[in-house]
């Protein structure tokens, strides 16, 4: 898992976003300054060629993560190292990432005159199951999933050693979204590329991911393979979500509904910020945070208790 | 049956000619019954929902087919009469709590209004109403949250709120259009449990509108898959799971993934659903058909028998 030549590496990074008031009203009604802190301290490495998954509900900072990454947002504390030569992003909302008052060749094209690569727009599209006359189109004229397309062969005209993709297919249909996640994976074999996976849906993760890291309030709470974090889930969060998943196959199996909601990110729990919902907490969780120990931050595992 | 829907028919007229975006469907939901309707962006399942309760947004319009409520047509009714009914006897739940709740005044007072237009009970009476349906919602503290504003609450807990005022009247019939999609997984599965057992004990039937095939599969008892406007394939979720009988069935089912699949790829269908005025003649669905064969072209397929389901498929045609 640590490899020598990590593509990319996080340490400890957190990033803390201001969400006073103005400065007259705290002034006037002496409020402090209020930080929220939607990532906090996350560590993680990603070996060229894979994909990693980060998966938590809203709210949890797995966007803030993507964009701290891409360099959209600096972090606060910690450090990022990134040892390719370029990444490219893909966003959720096919609809708002493209420019409507441009044709899909420029749309294409722009990402190789910023970034100096020569790439035939043709090629990439028929690459994305496009057809090369498609270029002469607008953005509308496209579908939801045609338009994702046209997102993923902008990212690739940069060609990019990871790409980053923030919920590429949730505001997809699932037979859509079979498609794109289809095309996503024949394009890693083709290209070698590494992907960060940022989803909120646990069955697209199991398809795509080659490890799986899972986040609670802006902390990384488990990191493990997709295969052992199915099967052998260590944290309580991880459980309470892989329990919640829909019963699909209707295999009888009732699906447990968690008790509670995420807490206010503002005023996190103190200890382990997932204590209140945790059937598994003690004194010990309630004022101690857990370290992130072997890909888990949690006492009760780490005391052998569950 | 509460519900019973008969070759229902919706049509926006535009400059550019009339679409029709439901197209000939018939259905019927029994008294505790959950029947879930599922289908793609544009599928129609909305718009089904919409012109059984009447709020169709214009120019979409009824152009045929009947809608009847405990055996009495309320599709041809004028809008005041029809608006009474929704309130009293139907009851609805959109995917968004905050459209469905007004942000000026307390949840206390919307149910309680709620619940003094449609039934004839004392204000004290009300309240001890509103009360009890936002316990039986799992609104912990009730007293102490029945004078905060909508804004007060967190998604879940609006969600809850809005099955509160659905309920107020004791409707026969619950629509329900996508209520967990704007609720994260863990939530999610909370609100369906609740749908499931508020339907089970007041034997309301319950239309239940979604693109989530997991959620039908945990709530429905029988399921309606739409596809352009269409009603693809009809009958018990059990059935329509596992062994789909048509061919758009098979790939929506296949193109779902699964945890502990072990699969890499997915089943896909290609191509996309046809726009409203771009419906192929014959089956709606042929074009993407694997199965496809010349009468697919030709004729559009009625819902025929096949096994215990109902699929609009020539396959299943007796020969």
């Amino acid at each position: 898992m640590h490899s020598v030549n990590p593509l990319l590496k996080l340490e400890s990074v957190s990033r803390d976003f201001d969400v006073s008031r103005p400065w007259l009203n705290r002034v006037i009604e002496r409020e402090p300054r209020r930080l929220l802190r939607a990532v906090d301290g996350v560590s993680f490495e990603i070996t060229k060629g894979e994909t990693l998954a980060l998966v938590g509900e809203s709210g949890c900072g797995k966007s803030t993560v993507a964009r701290l990454i891409v360099g959209l947002h600096a972090p606060t504390e910690g450090r990022l190292e990134f040892h390719g030569r370029r990444m490219q992003m893909i966003f959720q909302d096919p609809y708002a990432s493209l420019n409507p008052r441009w044709r899909v060749r420029k749309i294409i094209a722009e990402p190789m005159m910023v970034l100096d690569t020569k790439k035939d727009v043709g090629e990439l599209l028929r690459q994305v199951g496009l057809s090369p006359d498609d270029a002469e189109r607008y953005p509308h004229e496209f579908s939801g999933g045609q338009r994702q397309r046209i997102s993923i062969a902008r990212a690739l005209a940069g060609e990019p050693d990871l790409l980053i993709c923030d919920e590429p297919t949730s505001a997809l249909d699932v037979s859509v979204q079979a498609q794109i996640l289809n095309l996503m994976a024949e394009l890693q074999e083709r290209l070698g590329l590494t992907y960060v996976f940022i989803s909120h849906n646990l069955a697209v993760v199991s398809l795509i991911a080659d490890r799986v890291g899972v986040m609670y309030l802006g902390r990384l709470v488990e990191i493990a393979s997709a295969k052992d974090l199915f099967s052998r889930p260590r944290h309580p969060y991880t459980r309470m979500l892989i329990d919640a998943l829909p019963d699909l196959d209707m295999s009888g199996r009732s699906r447990t509904p968690v008790a509670g909601e995420v807490p206010n990110p503002l005023a996190p729990p103190p200890g382990c910020a997932f204590h209140p919902r945790c059937p598994h907490a003690n004194e010990r969780c309630r004022v101690e945070r857990p370290e992130f120990l072997n890909g888990v931050a949690c006492h009760a595992v780490d005391e052998g208790r569950i | 049956m509460i519900l019973e829907v008969e070759h229902l028919k919706v049509q926006f007229p535009t400059r550019r000619g009339t679409l029709t975006a439901v197209d000939d469907i018939s259905f019927a939901i029994a008294p505790g019954e959950v029947l879930g309707v599922v289908g793609e962006s544009g599928a129609g399942k909305s718009i089904t929902g919409m012109a059984v309760i009447g709020l169709l947004d214009p120019p979409g319009r009824i152009a045929g087919g009947e809608v009847r409520l405990e055996g009495k047509r309320i599709d041809n009714l004028p809008h005041e009469a029809l608006r009474r009914i929704r309130g009293r006897r139907i009851g609805v739940i959109f995917q968004d709590p905050l459209t469905s709740l007004n942000p000026l005044y307390t949840i206390g007072q919307q149910l309680e209004e709620t619940i003094l237009t449609h039934l004839d009970l004392s204000p004290r009476a009300a309240r001890e109403r509103a009360l009890s349906l936002l316990r039986e919602v799992g609104i912990p503290a009730p007293e102490a949250r029945y004078g905060n504003y909508p804004h007060h609450f967190s998604g879940g807990m609006r969600q809850r709120v809005v099955i509160a005022l659905a309920l107020a009247a004791e409707p026969r019939l619950l629509i329900a259009d996508e209520p967990t999609t704007a609720l994260d997984v863990s939530i999610q599965a909370q609100i369906i449990a609740l749908l499931k057992r508020l339907a089970a004990e007041r034997g309301a039937a319950v239309m239940l509108i979604t693109h989530d095939m997991g959620v039908i599969a945990e709530t429905a008892h029988r399921v309606a898959v739409m596809y352009a406007g269409r009603i693809a394939e009809i009958g018990p979720v059990r059935d329509v799971i596992h062994a789909p009988r048509h061919p758009y069935t098979v790939g929506l089912m296949g193109s779902i993934p699964k945890v502990g699949s072990h699969q890499s790829r997915l089943m896909q269908i290609e191509g996309a659903m046809p726009r409203l005025n771009a419906i192929p003649p014959g089956c709606a669905f042929n074009p993407r058909c694997p199965k496809r064969f010349e009468r697919c072209v030709l004729e559009r397929p009625a819902l025929l028998d096949a096994g215990t389901s109902r699929a609009a498929c020539w396959l299943h045609a007796l020969s």
